[in-house]
C-alpha cells in the first residue's frame, strides 16, 4: 500500500516537473522575445518597431522535401540584407525569421503559432508547401495577419473574398498546365500524349491544365505516383507502352530525374514538357551526372525538353535582374549554389520590398494588405508577367513563357503568355515586358 | 522530513486510502487542480505546448500500459492516432458532430480497428511484432492518398477551431481552450489507466508479460489478455488522435508518419517504460526537447548547413545519452531519487534486513 | 504481355535492393538479437564515403572497397561504444540508442555533405537489355545487383551453417552466459556482428544509390521495406531474406503496376500480416515457438 502511494505521488510528481519544465521554458522564452516589440515609433502593430520589421516563414529546411526548397529562403535573406545595407525600408531594416516545419503539417502549425505569439512577426512571407500552409491560413486570416507571397502553386491562395489576408505570388499550376497544353495542341496535334504527374495539388492542377487545352483523345496515359516512392517504373512502364510520344511531366526535380533514369532502361524517348518546378537544370542534371559508365550523360537526358518560366533564367547571365541577384548572392549568401530557387526566392522578397514601399511609412499589417490589394497589380520586377492582384483576386503571376532546355540553359522562346487560372478561358499575349532592375537594385515601385 | 514520511505512511493505511478509486480520484484532482494553474500561467503560445503534450500523453500512457505492462511492442500507435483524428475531422468537418461525441467516437474506431489488429498482435513476438505494426503504421494513413474525395488526399482535411464558449470572457484565448479540451481528455485517460493497472486486470496483464506459460496455466487466455491490452492501448492512442484534431485542427497522411510512432516509442522508453508518470516525462520529453534543441542551434552562429541539422543531431545525442545514464527511463531515475532520499532522510536502523552494516 | 515482363523484371530488381537491405538486419538479429534500426543510417554514412572517395580516386572499385571498410569499422565501432552498454538491459533500450544513433547520423550527413540529393555511379549500364526487339527494364546493373545479393547471402548462410565462427556468434546471440562457459568470446562475437552486419549495409547502400540518388533521408523508404521483407522471410535466415524480399518486390510492383502507387504501402502489410499469421515467425525461418 505503501508503494501505491508512493506511486501515485510520483505520477503527480511529474505532473508538477513537467508543468514546472515548460512553465519555465515558456517564460524564458517570453523574457527573450519581449524585446523586439518595445518603441514602435510611429507604426502600430508587433513586429515592427521605428527601425526594424519582423516577418516569419515555414521552410523545409531538412527532411525529404528539403533538396532545392532549402535555398528559397536564405535567398530571400540575402535580398533583405542586401536592401538593410542600403538603409532598408523608410528606414527600417527587414528581418525574416526561417523556422523549419520539415514539411509536416503539425510542425507547420506549431512553428507558425510560434512565429506570431512568441516571436510576434509582423507578417508571415512566403510560406512553402501546400499541404502544410492550407492549415494555418485559417488562423492568419483569423487573427489578421498578413500571409504575403506563399511559395506554392495551389490555387486556393487566389480567394481574395475568403481570406483576404493571404496572396499567392507564383502562377498557379493550372495556369502553367494550360500554356503547355496550348502549345502541345499546337505544334504536337494529333500525337499521342501522356501525362506522368504528382498525386497532389501540383500534378492534379497541372493536369487540369493541360486537359483544358489538348483533346481528349489524344491523352492515351495519365500516370500519378505518390510523394515518397522510390522507383516510377511501373508509371514509365505503362507510359511507353502507351505509345505516347509527348510526355508531359508535373514532377519535382527528383522525379524528373528517376523518370529519366527508368526511360533510359527502357529506350524510351519521348518529348518531354516539364513544367519549370521540375526541370531545373542544374539540379536535374546534378542527379543525372554519372549514369552509364558514359554512355549517356546527363545533360542529354533533357536535352530539349520543352518547358516555361515566369522569371529570367539563373543561366541568362546578360539579363541585369540576373547580374544583380548573383551579385548579392556572392556578398550575402555564399555557400548557396546560383540556380532557379535562389532567383525564386531573391524575386519573391523583391515584392515584398514593392509591398513594404507600397504599404508607406506608417506601416500598419492593413496598411500592407491594402497596399498589395490596391497597387500590386501594377508593380513591375524580376517578373516576366504582371500580377493578378485585386482585392478579390490575389493569385500572383498571370502566366509564363515558353521554354526550351539548351545545353544545360533553359531558352526562352515565343511571346509571354498570360491566362486566368478557370476552365475554357483563353490564354492571350502579354507586351507589357520585363523592366531593367533599378540602379540601385532596391525598387522604388 | 521523517514526520512528513511517517505521516504519509499512516495516511496509506488509512481504509479509504486502499480503494484505487479514490486514490486516482485524488490524483486526477490534484493533476486537474496544476494543470488549471499552469494553463492560467502559461503564454498562447505555451498553452498550445501543452495541448500538445496533453494529446501525447493519451497516446504514450497506452503505448505505456502495452509494451511496459502487457510486454508487446508496438511501432504502429501513430496510426491509430490517424484514425482517431480523421474520425473527429469528418465527424465534425463532413457530419456536424459535437466535439464531445466525435471525440468518444474516435476512442470507438481506433479501439474497434485495435481489435484486430491486436488479435494478429497476440501470436506475434519480438521483431516480428515489431515489424507488423511498423508495416501498419506505414500502410494505414496511405488509405488516405487511395480515397482522396473522402480523406482529402495529400492535403488532407481541416476544420475550424472550436469555438471558446462565451462565458469565460472575450480574453480567453483559443489555445488555453484547446489546451483545456486536451487536459481533460488526457485526464480522462489518466483515471482509467490508473484504474485498470491497479486492478485484478492489470495484474493479470503483468502476469502474463512475465510469464506466458505459467499465466496460462493458471488459466489466464494469454491471447485474449494480450489483445485486451492492444485494444486499450490503440483506444488511448485513438483519444490522443481525436485531441490533436481538436488542437491542429487538421489531419494529413503526412503528419502521421513513421517517425511519430517512433517518437511515441521514444518518449514511452525513455520516459520510463510501464509507469504513467513515465508517460508524462516522455509527453514533456517530445514536447520540450525540439524547440530547446533549435534555440541552442540558433544561438550559436554557425553555417547554415550545421544550424539546421543540429536539433536532430541533438536529439539522437540526448536519446543516446538517456539510455546509458538513464537505463529505467525518467522515471526509473526519479524512484532511485526517491528511494536515496528517503534512505537520507529516514532513520532505518538494524531493523532493515537489506542495508548493510557499516563499520 | 510486355508490361507484365517489364513489371516481372522491376520487381525482381527491386526485391534485390530489398534483400541487401534485409541481409544486413537479418545478420545483426542473428548475432546479436538486436534489431538495428539505426542500418539505413549506418550504410548512408558509408555511401557517403565512397562517393566522396570515387570523385577523389575516379574508381569505382577504390570508392566501393574504401566503403565495405568503413563499414567494418564503424560497425564495430558503434557496436563497442554504443551497443556495449545496453546489450545486456531491455530489449528495447538498444532499439531506442538505434534511434538515437539514426537521428544523429542523419543530421552528421546533412551537416558535412548537406541536404542536396547527389547522383552515384552505377558499376554497369542501366540500358535494358533488348528482348525481342524492345528494351525490357532490366539492365546489366540489375544483374550485378542480383548477382551480389545471392553472393552476399550464400555468404551469410554458409557461414553460420558451416563455419566454427558462425556457430560462436550464434551461441554468442542465443545464450550469452551458457557460451561463455563454453569458451566463447561473446564480446567479440558481438563486434564482429556488427561489423559484418555494416559490411552488408555498405554493399547494400552502394547497389541502391543509383536509383535512390544519394542524400540522407533517402535510404529511409528502403530501409522500411527491407525491414519488413527480413520479417516476411524470417529474421533467422538469410535465404529467407532474399526469397522474401524476392517475394514483396514481385507483389508490390504487380501491385503499383496494376493498381496504382498509392496502395503499395496498403499491399505490403495485407501481405505480411497474411504470411505472419501462418507462419508467426517468417516463412523460412527454422526457429519456431513452442506453444504449450
Amino acid at each position: 500500500m505503501r508503494r501505491a502511494l508512493r506511486r501515485c505521488m510520483a505520477t503527480a510528481l511529474a505532473v508538477c516537473l513537467a508543468a514546472g519544465g515548460l512553465a519555465a521554458c515558456g517564460s524564458s522564452s517570453k523574457s527573450s522575445n519581449s524585446s523586439s516589440s518595445n518603441g514602435n515609433g510611429g507604426a502600430t502593430a508587433p513586429g515592427v518597431t521605428g527601425t526594424s520589421i519582423t516577418f516569419g516563414t515555414h521552410q523545409p529546411v531538412t527532411g525529404p522535401a528539403a533538396p532545392g526548397y532549402s535555398l528559397i529562403a536564405p535567398a530571400s535573406q540575402a535580398y533583405f540584407d542586401y536592401v538593410n545595407a542600403h538603409g532598408g525600408v523608410y528606414g527600417r531594416k527587414i528581418n525574416l525569421i526561417i523556422k523549419n516545419d520539415q514539411y509536416n503539417p503539425t510542425l507547420t502549425v506549431n512553428v507558425v503559432h510560434q512565429l506570431v505569439l512568441q516571436d510576434k512577426v509582423f507578417g508571415i512571407f512566403e510560406g512553402l508547401g501546400t499541404p502544410t500552409h492550407t492549415k494555418v491560413v485559417g488562423f492568419l486570416n483569423a487573427e489578421k495577419i498578413p500571409d504575403l507571397f506563399v511559395a506554392s502553386g495551389c490555387p486556393c491562395w487566389d480567394l481574395g473574398a475568403q481570406q483576404p489576408e493571404t496572396f499567392g505570388w507564383q502562377p498557379n499550376y493550372t495556369i502553367e498546365g494550360k500554356i503547355l497544353g496550348q502549345y502541345i495542341a499546337k505544334h504536337f496535334a494529333g500525337e499521342k500524349v501522356g501525362v506522368l504527374y504528382q498525386d497532389d495539388d501540383f500534378g492534379q492542377g497541372g493536369l487540369a491544365g493541360i486537359e483544358d487545352e489538348v483533346p481528349a483523345a489524344d491523352i492515351v496515359s495519365k500516370e500519378p505516383y505518390e510523394s515518397g516512392t522510390t522507383s516510377l517504373a511501373t508509371q514509365v512502364t505503362a507510359l511507353k507502352a502507351s505509345g505516347a510520344k509527348v510526355l508531359v511531366e508535373f514532377t519535382v526535380p527528383i522525379y524528373t530525374a528517376i523518370s529519366r533514369l527508368t526511360a533510359f532502361t527502357l529506350g524510351y524517348s519521348p518529348q518531354l514538357v516539364v513544367s519549370n518546378v521540375g526541370i531545373d537544370p542544374i539540379t536535374v542534371e546534378g542527379l543525372l551526372k554519372s549514369i552509364s559508365k558514359g554512355k549517356a550523360t546527363g545533360a542529354a537526358l533533357i536535352n530539349g525538353a520543352i518547358t516555361d518560366g515566369y522569371l529570367p533564367s539563373y543561366s541568362d547571365t546578360s539579363n541585369p535582374w540576373i547580374k544583380l541577384f548573383l551579385k548579392i548572392r556572392n556578398q550575402y549568401d555564399k555557400s548557396a549554389p546560383f540556380d532557379g530557387n535562389v532567383v525564386y526566392g531573391m524575386a519573391n522578397a523583391y515584392t515584398l520590398v514593392q509591398a513594404l514601399k507600397a504599404a508607406g511609412k506608417d506601416l500598419t499589417r492593413q496598411a500592407l494588405v491594402n497596399a498589395v490589394d490596391n497597387d500590386g497589380g501594377s508593380w513591375k520586377g524580376p517578373g516576366l508577367t504582371p500580377f493578378r492582384y485585386t482585392k478579390t483576386e490575389h493569385g500572383g503571376y498571370s502566366g509564363v513563357q515558353m521554354a526550351k532546355v539548351v545545353g544545360g540553359q533553359v531558352d526562352p522562346f515565343g511571346p509571354v503568355l498570360t491566362t486566368p487560372p478557370t476552365k475554357e478561358t483563353p490564354i492571350t499575349t502579354d507586351t507589357s515586358g520585363q523592366p531593367s532592375p533599378p540602379a540601385t537594385g532596391i525598387p522604388s515601385n | 522530513m521523517s514526520a512528513l514520511a511517517s505521516g504519509a505512511n499512516r495516511l496509506a493505511r488509512t481504509p479509504i486510502a486502499r480503494l484505487t478509486l479514490v486514490r486516482s480520484i485524488a490524483l486526477v484532482l490534484l493533476a486537474g487542480v496544476v494543470l488549471f494553474l499552469l494553463s492560467g500561467a502559461l503564454s498562447q503560445y505555451n498553452d498550445l505546448q501543452l495541448a500538445n503534450g496533453a494529446y501525447l500523453f493519451a497516446a504514450l500512457a497506452g503505448l505505456t500500459i502495452l509494451i511496459g505492462q502487457s510486454g508487446q511492442i508496438s511501432l504502429g500507435h501513430g496510426a491509430f492516432m490517424a484514425l482517431g483524428a480523421y474520425t473527429v475531422l469528418l465527424l465534425v468537418g463532413d457530419e456536424g458532430w459535437a466535439l464531445f461525441p466525435a471525440l468518444l467516437a474516435a476512442t470507438a474506431v481506433a479501439a474497434v480497428v485495435g481489435v484486430p489488429v491486436g488479435a494478429a498482435a497476440s501470436r506475434l513476438r519480438g521483431p516480428y511484432l515489431a515489424g507488423a505494426t511498423l508495416a501498419f503504421a506505414v500502410g494505414l494513413p496511405a488509405i488516405a492518398d487511395k480515397y482522396p474525395a473522402t480523406f482529402g488526399g495529400e492535403n488532407g482535411l481541416i476544420i475550424n477551431p472550436p469555438i471558446v464558449p462565451s462565458w469565460l470572457g472575450a480574453s480567453f484565448s483559443l489555445e488555453k481552450w484547446e489546451a483545456w479540451i486536451a487536459c481533460a481528455g488526457a485526464l480522462v485517460v489518466l483515471f482509467v489507466l490508473y484504474n485498470l493497472t491497479h486492478s485484478g486486470i492489470g495484474r493479470s496483464l503483468r502476469a502474463v508479460r512475465d510469464d506466458e506459460i505459467a499465466a496460462s496455466l493458471c488459466g489466464l487466455r494469454v491471447g485474449r489478455r494480450q489483445t485486451l491490452a492492444f485494444v486499450l492501448s490503440a483506444a488511448c492512442a485513438g483519444v490522443g488522435g481525436g485531441l490533436y484534431a481538436v488542437v491542429l485542427n487538421l489531419a494529413t497522411p503526412s503528419a502521421f508518419p513513421l517517425t511519430l510512432s517512433l517518437s511515441l516509442l521514444t518518449g514511452v522508453v525513455i520516459g520510463g517504460l510501464g509507469s504513467l508518470a513515465g508517460a508524462v516525462w516522455g509527453a514533456a520529453l517530445l514536447v520540450l526537447l525540439p524547440n530547446w534543441s533549435t534555440d541552442i542551434a540558433h544561438s550559436l552562429s554557425l553555417s547554415s548547413n550545421v544550424q539546421s541539422n543540429l536539433p536532430l543531431a541533438i536529439y539522437g545525442v540526448v536519446l543516446i545519452v538517456a539510455m546509458l545514464v538513464w537505463p529505467s527511463g525518467i522515471q526509473g531515475g526519479v524512484r532511485a531519487l526517491g528511494r536515496w532520499l528517503h534512505q537520507r532522510w529516514t532513520d532505518h536502523g538494524p531493523s532493515n534486513p537489506h542495508q548493510r552494516r557499516r563499520g | 504481355m510486355t508490361t507484365f515482363v517489364d513489371y516481372t523484371l522491376n520487381g525482381v530488381s527491386t526485391g534485390a535492393i530489398y534483400a541487401a537491405v534485409a541481409l544486413a538486419l537479418v545478420l545483426i538479429w542473428r548475432a546479436t538479437r538486436i534489431v538495428n534500426f539505426a542500418q539505413g543510417a549506418m550504410l548512408m554514412l558509408t555511401t557517403y564515403i565512397a562517393s566522396a572517395v570515387i570523385h577523389a580516386t575516379g574508381s569505382y572499385v577504390v570508392g566501393f572497397v574504401v566503403a565495405l571498410a568503413a563499414g567494418l569499422a564503424l560497425g564495430a565501432v558503434v557496436e563497442r561504444v554504443l551497443m556495449r552498454p545496453v546489450e545486456n538491459g531491455p530489449p528495447l533500450n538498444a532499439v531506442i540508442v538505434a534511434l538515437g544513433l539514426y537521428s544523429f547520423l542523419i543530421a552528421l550527413a546533412g551537416m558535412i555533405w548537406g541536404n542536396t540529393p547527389r547522383s552515384f555511379p552505377n558499376a554497369f549500364s542501366t540500358r535494358g537489355y533488348k528482348i525481342g526487339g524492345t528494351r525490357v527494364l532490366f539492365a546489366p546493373q540489375d544483374t550485378f545487383t542480383v548477382l551480389v545479393v545471392v553472393a552476399v547471402a550464400v555468404g551469410l548462410w554458409a557461414l553460420f551453417r558451416f563455419t566454427s565462427l558462425g556457430l560462436q556468434m550464434r551461441a554468442a546471440a542465443f545464450r550469452p552466459e551458457v557460451a561463455r562457459l563454453l569458451g566463447v568470446r561473446v564480446g567479440r562475437m558481438f563486434t564482429f556482428g556488427w561489423a559484418l552486419a555494416a559490411l552488408t549495409g555498405a554493399v547494400a547502400g552502394v547497389l541502391v544509390a543509383p536509383s535512390v540518388f544519394l542524400a540522407p533521408n533517402n535510404f529511409d523508404p528502403i530501409l522500411i521495406s527491407g525491414f519488413v521483407a527480413a520479417v516476411l522471410g524470417g529474421l533467422d535466415s538469410p535465404p529467407g531474406a532474399v526469397l522474401g524480399s524476392l517475394i514483396l518486390g514481385l507483389a508490390l510492383s504487380y501491385l503499383a503496376g496494376y493498381e496504382g502507387d498509392a496502395l503499395v504501402p496498403f499491399g505490403a502489410l495485407v501481405i505480411l500480416v497474411i504470411v505472419l499469421m501462418l507462419r508467426p515467425t517468417g516463412l523460412f525461418s527454422a526457429s519456431r515457438d513452442r506453444r504449450v
